[in-house]
C-alpha cells in the first residue's frame, strides 16, 4: 500500500505544479498585449496623466510578479478583479453563470457516461457483426460533426415540433424538474458529441484485453461471453475507461461554449464569448482560469482513480 | 421536420453515399495500375466515398469563381429570400446569394484550415523530431512546456489569445497554428523516440552526420506514415475549431464568405422551419467525416493490419 500512496502523492504534486504553471501562462498572456490594460481601457481618450492615474488605480505600476501574486491570491479567494467593459466586479458576473454551466455539464455527464460505457460493452460483445459496424460508423460520423450542427439538427427535429424549447430560459422557481426539461436539448447535444468518443474508446479498450491469455482461459472454461466481459475484462479496462471519460470532459468544456451560444444558455461559455468580442481581458482570463483549472483537476482525479482501480497495483505484496 | 422524416433522410444519405463510394472506387480501379490499384480495390466503401468528397471540395474551392453565379460579396436581392431560380438557395441576412457564398466558403474555410495545418505541422514536427533526436534537457524543457500548454483546453486557449491579438485572419491563423503545433509536437516526438534508438541512427551519429541531416534524412523519412495520418486528423481538428470560432463570431470575419459565420448569421431562419442555414454546417460536417474516413483507412494500411 505504501507504493500506491507514494504514486498518488507524486501525481498530486505534479498536478498542482501544472495548475500553477497554467495560471502563470494565462496571466502572462495578458502581458503580450501591445501596451497594457490601461491603454486598452482608455483607448483614444488617453492622455499621459489619465493613463498614469489609471495605472496607479489598477496597480499596473507594480512589477509583473507582484501583480501575479495579487491576481492569483484574489482568484483563490473568489475576487477576480473588475471587468473592463462594465466596471463591475467579475465575481458578480460569474455568480449565476458558473452554477448554470456546472449543472449543464453534470447533466450531460450523467446522461453520457452510462450510455457510452453500455454501448461500448455492447459493441465489444457484438464485435465485427452488422450492428457493431453500423454503430461504429454512426459514432465515427458523429465525432466529425461540429457541435452546432448537432445542436441545430436537434432543434429542427425536437424543438420544431414543440416538444422541447429551443432557447433555454432558466426560471429561478422552476425547480429541478423545470431545469432538467428546459436544459434537455443543450444537454442532449453535449451527450451526443461526447458519447461517440467514449463509446469507441471503451470498445477499443475492451477488445484489446480480449486478446489476452486469461480471457482465452475463461472462454475455454465455457464461460458465457457477457460474463467474460463484465466480470473479467471490465475491471481491467477501468483504468483506460476512466482516462477516456476524463479526456471527454475536455471536449465537454469546448462543447459547452458552443452549445451555450446556440441555445442562448446563460452560462460561462456565453459570457466568455461575449467578453472576447468586447476584448474584456480580465473576464476572459478569469473564465479561462476556471475552465483550465477544472480540466487539470479532472485529469488529476482520473489519474488518481486509475491508479486506485488498477488491480495489479492494489494486490501487490 | 419530424423525427421519422429525419431518419428517412439519414437512411437515404447512407444509401446514396454507399452508391457514390462504390462507383468512385470502381472508376478509380479502372484508372490505376500496380500497387495503387490493389490498394484501391481493397479500400472500404467509406474511404472511397471520403476521397470522392475531398476531391469534390478541392475542385469547388479551385473553380469557385467559375461555378458561382454571383460575386462573393455582391448584394443581389432582398434579405432572407426563399429558394428561387435566380438565387438557388435564397439569400442571406444581407441579401447576398447563399449558393455563391457556400461555394466561396469552400475556398476560404478549407483554404485557411489547410494553411493553418501546414504551419502547425512545420512547427510541431520540426521541434518534435529535434527534441527526440537531441534528447537531454532540451527535450525535457520543450516537452514540459508543451505539457503545460496542452493542459489548457484548445478552444479556451485560442479564445484567450484571440482576445489579446484581435480577430484578424493573420492572428487567427497563427494562434490556431501555434496551439495545434503542440499536439503535433507530442506525436512527432513519440514517433521519433522509437526511431532514434534504432541502429541505423546510431550508425549515422557515429558517422558524424550533422543534426540537420539526422533529423531530416534519417528520422523524418521513417516517421512519415504516422505523420501523414496525423496530418489528416489535425486538419479535421483545425477545420472544426476554425468553424467553431467563426460560428462564435471571433474567427473568420465578414465580409469574407465562411461556413461557420454563415450558420451564425442565418441561424434565425431555423426557428422558422427553413433549413438553409444547416447547409453550411452540413458542408463542414461532410468534409470532416470524409477526411476521417480516409484517415481511418490510411491508418489501417500503414499499421499493416489485416482482418
Amino acid at each position: 500500500m505504501r507504493k500506491i500512496s507514494n504514486l498518488i502523492l507524486q501525481r498530486l504534486a505534479l498536478g498542482f505544479v501544472t495548475l500553477f504553471l497554467v495560471s502563470l501562462v494565462i496571466f502572462l498572456a495578458a502581458e503580450l498585449l501591445p501596451g497594457d490594460i490601461a491603454e486598452a481601457m482608455l483607448g483614444q481618450s488617453a492622455t499621459p496623466e489619465t493613463l498614469a492615474s489609471l495605472r496607479l488605480e489598477l496597480g499596473l505600476d507594480q512589477p509583473a510578479y507582484i501583480r501575479y501574486v495579487h491576481w492569483l491570491g484574489g482568484a483563490l479567494t473568489g475576487d477576480f478583479g473588475k471587468s473592463l467593459a462594465t466596471g463591475r466586479p467579475i465575481s458578480e458576473l460569474l455568480h449565476p453563470q458558473l452554477e448554470n454551466t456546472f449543472f449543464l455539464a453534470t447533466y450531460s455527464i450523467v446522461l453520457a457516461v452510462p450510455l457510452a460505457i453500455g454501448l461500448g460493452v455492447l459493441t465489444a460483445l457484438l464485435r465485427n457483426t452488422l450492428p457493431d459496424r453500423l454503430l461504429n460508423g454512426v459514432a465515427l460520423t458523429a465525432i466529425s460533426f461540429p457541435e452546432f450542427f448537432v445542436a441545430y439538427i436537434l432543434i429542427c427535429v425536437l424543438a420544431q415540433t414543440g416538444i422541447f424549447p429551443s432557447m433555454t430560459r432558466l426560471t429561478p422557481g422552476g425547480g429541478l424538474g423545470g431545469f432538467l426539461y428546459s436544459a434537455f436539448l443543450p444537454a442532449l447535444t453535449l451527450t451526443m458529441v461526447v458519447t461517440a468518443h467514449m463509446m469507441r474508446m471503451t470498445r477499443a479498450a475492451i477488445i484489446n484485453l480480449l486478446a489476452l491469455p486469461y480471457i482465452e482461459m475463461a472462454r475455454l472454461k465455457g464461460m458465457p461471453s457477457l460474463r467474460i466481459i463484465v466480470i473479467h475484462a471490465l475491471p481491467n479496462a477501468l483504468a483506460p475507461i476512466i482516462t477516456v471519460v476524463a479526456i471527454n470532459i475536455a471536449y465537454l468544456i469546448t462543447g459547452v461554449v458552443i452549445v451555450e451560444v446556440v441555445f442562448v444558455y446563460p452560462g460561462l461559455g456565453q459570457l466568455m464569448v461575449d467578453s472576447v468580442s468586447r476584448r474584456d481581458m480580465p473576464v476572459v482570463q478569469s473564465i479561462a482560469l476556471i475552465f483550465a483549472a477544472t480540466y487539470v483537476l479532472i485529469n488529476l482525479l482520473a489519474d488518481v482513480l486509475s491508479i486506485l482501480t488498477n488491480p495489479r497495483l492494489l494486490h501487490t505484496k | 421536420m419530424t423525427p421519422v422524416m429525419f431518419l428517412t433522410w439519414g437512411a437515404l444519405a447512407i444509401v446514396l453515399g454507399t452508391i457514390a463510394g462504390w462507383s468512385f472506387r470502381w472508376i478509380l480501379s479502372r484508372c490505376t495500375t500496380g500497387y495503387v490499384r490493389i490498394a484501391v480495390r481493397q479500400a472500404p466503401v467509406a474511404a472511397s466515398f471520403g476521397m470522392l468528397i475531398i476531391l469534390l471540395y478541392v475542385g469547388v474551392a479551385i473553380l469557385a469563381p467559375l461555378i458561382a453565379p454571383f460575386a462573393e460579396r455582391e448584394v443581389v436581392a432582398d434579405q432572407f429570400m426563399p429558394w428561387s431560380a435566380t438565387n438557388l438557395l435564397g439569400t442571406d441576412n444581407l441579401g447576398r446569394d447563399m449558393f455563391t457564398r457556400l461555394i466561396y466558403g469552400a475556398r476560404n474555410t478549407v483554404g485557411i484550415a489547410f494553411a493553418v495545418t501546414v504551419i502547425a505541422f512545420v512547427i510541431g514536427s520540426t521541434f518534435g523530431l529535434l527534441a527526440a533526436t537531441v534528447g537531454g534537457w532540451a527535450d525535457q524543457l520543450s516537452s514540459r512546456l508543451v505539457d503545460v500548454m496542452m493542459a489548457i483546453p484548445a478552444l479556451i486557449f485560442s479564445l484567450l489569445l484571440l482576445t489579446i491579438f484581435g480577430t484578424s485572419i493573420i492572428s487567427l491563423v497563427l494562434v490556431i497554428a501555434v496551439i495545434d503545433s503542440t499536439r503535433v509536437f507530442r506525436v512527432a516526438r513519440a514517433v521519433a523516440q522509437t526511431i532514434v534508438t534504432m541502429d541505423f541512427v546510431e550508425a549515422a551519429r557515429l558517422r558524424g552526420e550533422t543534426l540537420f541531416r539526422l533529423v531530416f534524412r534519417e528520422v523524418l523519412p521513417n516517421a512519415l506514415a504516422p505523420l501523414i495520418a496525423e496530418f489528416g486528423l489535425r486538419f479535421c481538428f483545425v477545420f472544426l475549431s476554425i468553424s467553431a470560432l467563426s460560428f462564435l463570431g471571433v474567427g473568420i470575419q465578414p465580409p469574407m464568405a465562411d461556413w461557420g459565420s454563415m450558420v451564425r448569421d442565418n441561424a434565425a431562419l431555423i426557428t422558422f422551419g427553413d433549413l438553409t442555414p444547416l447547409l453550411p454546417a452540413g458542408a463542414i460536417a461532410l468534409l470532416a467525416v470524409a477526411v476521417n474516413f480516409v484517415v481511418d483507412w490510411f491508418l489501417h494500411i500503414a499499421s499493416g493490419l489485416q482482418e
